[in-house]
């Protein structure tokens, strides 16, 4: 089974939420890493939680992108390691160049919290496998910047390779290219996503419909 | 600097009466510096002058309750060896004045007061009021304080879950904002403010002091006239990223046994701060100002004294345990500073570049603070109303109610807002009477709900006081929670008008009431006063927030129906027109009496309904409010996606009055069997009635026209995403 950790920016705020997912699927907590550590060893999968990381102040991600531990994220990645990024960890998985694009301010200049249908581009990766390929899937979104945006060339790239993870099947709220909610990096060992399957995972909070990522990954 | 004297003394808000106080028990003309302490700490923000011997009045006590008014929130025991922590508070005046940084820095400042005494805050909510929708202005307000409440809550990962809100010309030059903030600790790491140990270190922790909101508590205790807009650099600007370092820096030095108190800097900041923690521990306090954190130069003493500077707190901590604390501090990229030690003068002295700036008694500075006994004249009872004609029917009423501005959907509102961080939102808004909130790792969650009709306030207060703390007790109820406490947001004009008073009096009265009668003590609150522009005062506001206890999550209920459920009406309908919404949006009348507040029928039919719940029988469960029995049926059927086909209005009662009448202590239940409901209210001497049952796509009357509820959606969604589009 992967060892998991996730990684702690100042003014990260869904850590708690990340944690409880993995640990649902996973059967035993992941481990949190401080930013300013920089020995990933050990680790098999980083995941960057949401949040507002430096208080998204500069741009989303930008500062977190250059903290200690994301040099160490790159080395890890360089390795073939598997990387989550959610929301702010999206934001910044993109600005340290992890991934490909950028989020821009949502096209309506207002937060969005509300859920939203994902459909599944493909299966057949260690994050997708618990899915069927074209199912939709619920997933509260919460972001003020998830405008998901590159140049053609990069979006027909991605589209071309299938590094398109997830799109939005009920509509697109925030303006993002293509309707992209997720991307891959090449290798596809590294998801970037803007809207939040581990906060429903629990029948409690209205569905389980975020469940099978983690189960994938624990699958893994 | 200006000369001391009583000029001085004015235009910082002291009355003459009040100046000879401070002359006395300084026995010499104050300071610059500390007239500046004298007159915020005897602001009516700070001091609650005016409100002080009504608000003593009030039920406090009960088991559960831990610590009642007097701390920075109110805690109650919730079972499992945790505690709720919870306050409202208002941030009107600045919201009006500037509505983003307002409305941010509300939610800021009740964050503080309920994670300074230990809790992680785990869910916010807000009452808010706003003026006519017709004008620019209002727009402009709910822009600002919409946009100001999410970008801090979202940003500090605590979720917004819940609130209310409601319009009127009143509230044109006087928008309400009250922000409520609950969160959870072990009932055995709860932390206070009163400081001790003579000698021990004084701690500046968080952002640095600037010349922001110099005087914010004396502006929030005057009325506004048309230069209002000048006193925007009394407004504070929030930073929510330092406040949530500083949240998690708190909590982990929680963990450790370094802090003896702790208080955050809010309303007149150092000041307020240093004068109750010290003047709660019976010790005095020396600060030293020249190691406060300062973002600018040149700050004189009266200026950090004062200054409104937001994400600060102060904490008196272990000598040993002071290099620790600074470590834990300094992880969270956060300023850490010793100013000062607590002495055994019973004095706060104020030394600043060696010369000592204020030098004052803390017993007589709130011993001896000015507290009015304010003339009261009542306001006179409304007559009932008199009987009504309908001249719209059924459909046109119905369509015309759920898009008006009171009761159209708020989603354009809390679609701005973070409602799912943290992973243990149950109910997120409209989707049952309360918000519910699990405590991670337990089964448990808490209901919580902010609730007032001050139209009913405006008519009588002392039903619209009863009538607000038992709506927030229903809807805690109509979820299946059991309602344990309320914190209270009292929005009144100025106090030194008997009219205005004597609503504060009525209100507190009615209040009171309830809270006996339904064993719903009040626990924490909050007073604004001077709500009136060029002498216009709002509408009496006694907003309520409260808190009740699920101890099976699994059972929490929502209003949302589904087919094949029938639905059962309990209480008794009069059909009480008089101040509803229909008599408003119908026939353009503001008029009668509010509905008859029963608390012996509130309680009955209360606790008949709860227990129905948690036997597992109830599918859905609404109460009924604004716009009365055909509205929530609406708000039913649509947070369901299921019609509902009616029985005809009984005929005793005018057909309007049964289905928009507003009476009180009324729910509608969804159940499959409504023979037993039927049967064990009956037996109960509880009024119960089946209405009608659940299926289709549209809301049918027998023997008039459905109404699909596309067109119900429609008129329901369309009103805020219209006004902001």
């Amino acid at each position: 089974m992967l060892q998991t950790g996730i990684l702690l920016f100042p003014g990260i705020n869904r850590e708690r939420d990340m944690a409880i997912a993995v640990e649902q699927s996973f059967g035993r907590a992941p481990k949190m890493i401080w930013h300013k550590e920089t020995d990933l060893s050990g680790i098999d999968l980083v995941i960057i939680p949401g949040g507002f990381s430096f208080g998204d102040y500069l741009r989303c991600g930008a500062m977190a992108a250059q903290s200690p531990v994301m040099q160490a994220v790159k080395a890890h990645a360089a390795r073939g390691g598997y990387v989550l990024g959610v929301c702010n960890g999206f934001q910044i998985l993109t600005e340290a160049g992890l991934l490909p694009g950028a989020l821009l301010r949502n096209a309506g200049l207002r937060f969005l919290s509300m859920d939203t249908m994902l459909r599944v581009e493909r299966n057949d990766t260690i994050f997708t496998s618990h899915y069927q390929k074209g199912q939709v899937f619920r997933a509260p979104m919460a972001h003020g910047d998830g405008n998901y945006t590159a140049d053609p060339a990069t979006l027909d790239r991605l589209e071309g390779e299938g590094l398109v993870a997830f799109r939005y099947a009920d509509g697109n709220r925030n303006g993002s290219a293509r309707d992209i909610a997720g991307i891959y990096s090449e290798n596809r060992r590294i998801l970037g996503l803007m809207p939040h399957p581990e906060d429903l995972v629990d029948p409690l909070m209205g569905g389980i419909d975020g469940k099978p990522l983690f189960d994938s990954l624990a699958a893994a | 600097m200006k000369p001391v004297n009583i000029e001085l003394a004015k235009s910082f808000g002291l009355n003459a009466e009040e100046y000879a106080k401070v002359l006395e028990i300084m026995g010499r003309t104050p300071s610059f510096t500390e007239l500046g302490i004298f007159s915020v700490m005897w602001s009516e923000h700070c001091s609650y002058k005016s409100s002080r011997v009504w608000l003593k009045t009030l039920p406090t006590k009960a088991p559960w309750v831990i610590h009642g008014p007097g701390e920075n929130a109110g805690v109650i025991d919730i079972g499992e060896g945790l505690a709720a922590i919870f306050k409202m508070e208002s941030h009107n005046h600045p919201s009006f004045i500037e509505p983003y940084q307002g409305a941010a820095t509300g939610v800021g400042g009740i964050l503080r007061d309920v994670f300074t005494m230990g809790a992680r805050p785990i869910a916010n909510l807000n009452a808010l009021r706003f003026g006519d929708p017709k004008l620019p202005v209002t727009k402009r307000v709910v822009d600002g304080v919409v946009r100001g409440i999410g970008g801090y809550g979202n940003c500090v990962g605590v979720p917004t879950v819940g609130g209310e809100v409601n319009f009127h010309p009143a509230y044109n030059g006087n928008p309400l904002v009250n922000a409520m903030t609950v969160g959870i600790a072990a009932t055995d790491k709860i932390f206070l403010s009163a400081a001790a140990g003579i000698g021990n270190p004084v701690v500046y922790v968080g952002s640095k002091t600037g010349r922001d909101g110099i005087h914010g508590a004396t502006m929030a205790s005057t009325e506004f006239d048309a230069n209002s807009a000048e006193k925007r650099p009394t407004v504070q600007v929030g930073d929510p990223f330092t406040e949530k370092l500083l949240i998690e820096a708190c909590l982990e030095l929680m963990q450790t046994d370094a802090i003896v108190a702790i208080q955050d800097m809010g309303a007149a900041g150092l000041t307020s701060s240093s004068v109750e923690m010290a003047g709660k521990g019976g010790v005095g306090i020396e600060l030293t100002l020249d190691n406060v954190p300062q973002r600018e130069t040149g700050m004189t003493a009266y200026e950090m004294m004062l200054s409104e500077s937001q994400e600060r707190m102060l904490l008196v901590l272990k000598p040993e345990r002071s290099d620790m604390a600074r470590a834990i501090i300094e992880k969270w990229d956060l300023d850490y500073a010793i100013i000062g030690k607590i002495t055994d003068t019973g004095r706060i002295v104020i030394t600043h570049k060696g010369v000592v700036e204020a030098d004052i008694p803390l017993a007589p500075l709130s011993d001896e603070a000015p507290l009015y006994h304010r003339p009261i004249i009542e306001t006179p009872k409304p007559a009932r109303l008199r009987e009504t004609h309908d001249p719209v029917g059924f459909e046109v009423a119905l369509l015309k109610l759920i898009g008006c501005p009171d009761l159209a959907s708020r989603r354009w509102i809390f679609d701005q807002y973070d409602s799912t961080v943290g992973g243990q939102t149950v109910k997120r808004p409209a989707q049952a009477d309360a918000a519910i909130v699990r405590l991670e790792g337990t089964n448990r969650a808490l209901a919580i709900t902010t609730d007032c009709t001050p139209r009913y306030c405006a008519a009588d207060a002392e039903a619209g006081g009863a009538q607000a703390v038992a709506e927030a007790w229903r809807n805690i109820t109509a979820t299946g929670a059991v309602p344990l406490a309320v914190t209270d947001n009292m929005n009144f004009g100025n106090p030194e008008k008997p009219e205005i008073m004597g609503q504060f009096a009525a209100a507190i009265k009615g209040m009171g009431a309830a809270c006996l009668a339904l064993d719903f003590p009040v626990v924490s609150g909050n007073v604004s006063l001077y709500n009136e522009t060029e002498g216009k005062a709002i509408l009496p506001t006694p907003a309520i927030g409260a808190v009740g206890v699920l101890a099976d999550v699994s059972l929490a209920t929502g209003i949302a129906i589904a087919p094949g459920q029938e639905l059962v009406l309990i209480g008794e309908t009069k059909g009480e027109l008089g101040q509803s919404l229909w008599l408003r949006e119908i026939l353009g009348a503001e008029d009668g009496a509010p509905p008859e507040v029963n608390l012996l029928n509130e309680r009955e039919n209360g606790d008949f309904v709860r227990a129905q719940i948690l036997s597992g029988a109830v599918k859905a469960c609404h109460d009924l409010s604004d716009g009365g029995l055909a509205v929530a049926l609406t708000e039913m059927a649509l947070a369901g996606d299921t019609g509902i086909i009616l029985h005809p209005a009984p005929p005793h009662l005018p057909a309007h009055a049964y289905w928009f009448g507003e009476d009180q202590a009324r729910y509608v239940l969804a159940v499959t069997n409504p023979h037993d409901i039927l049967t064990a209210a009956h037996a109960a001497g509880i009024p119960a009635r089946h209405i009608g049952h659940t299926g289709g796509n549209s809301l049918t009357l027998a023997g008039s026209n459905s109404i699909s509820l596309a067109s119900l959606r429609d008129a329901n969604e369309g009103f805020f995403p219209a006004w902001f589009a």
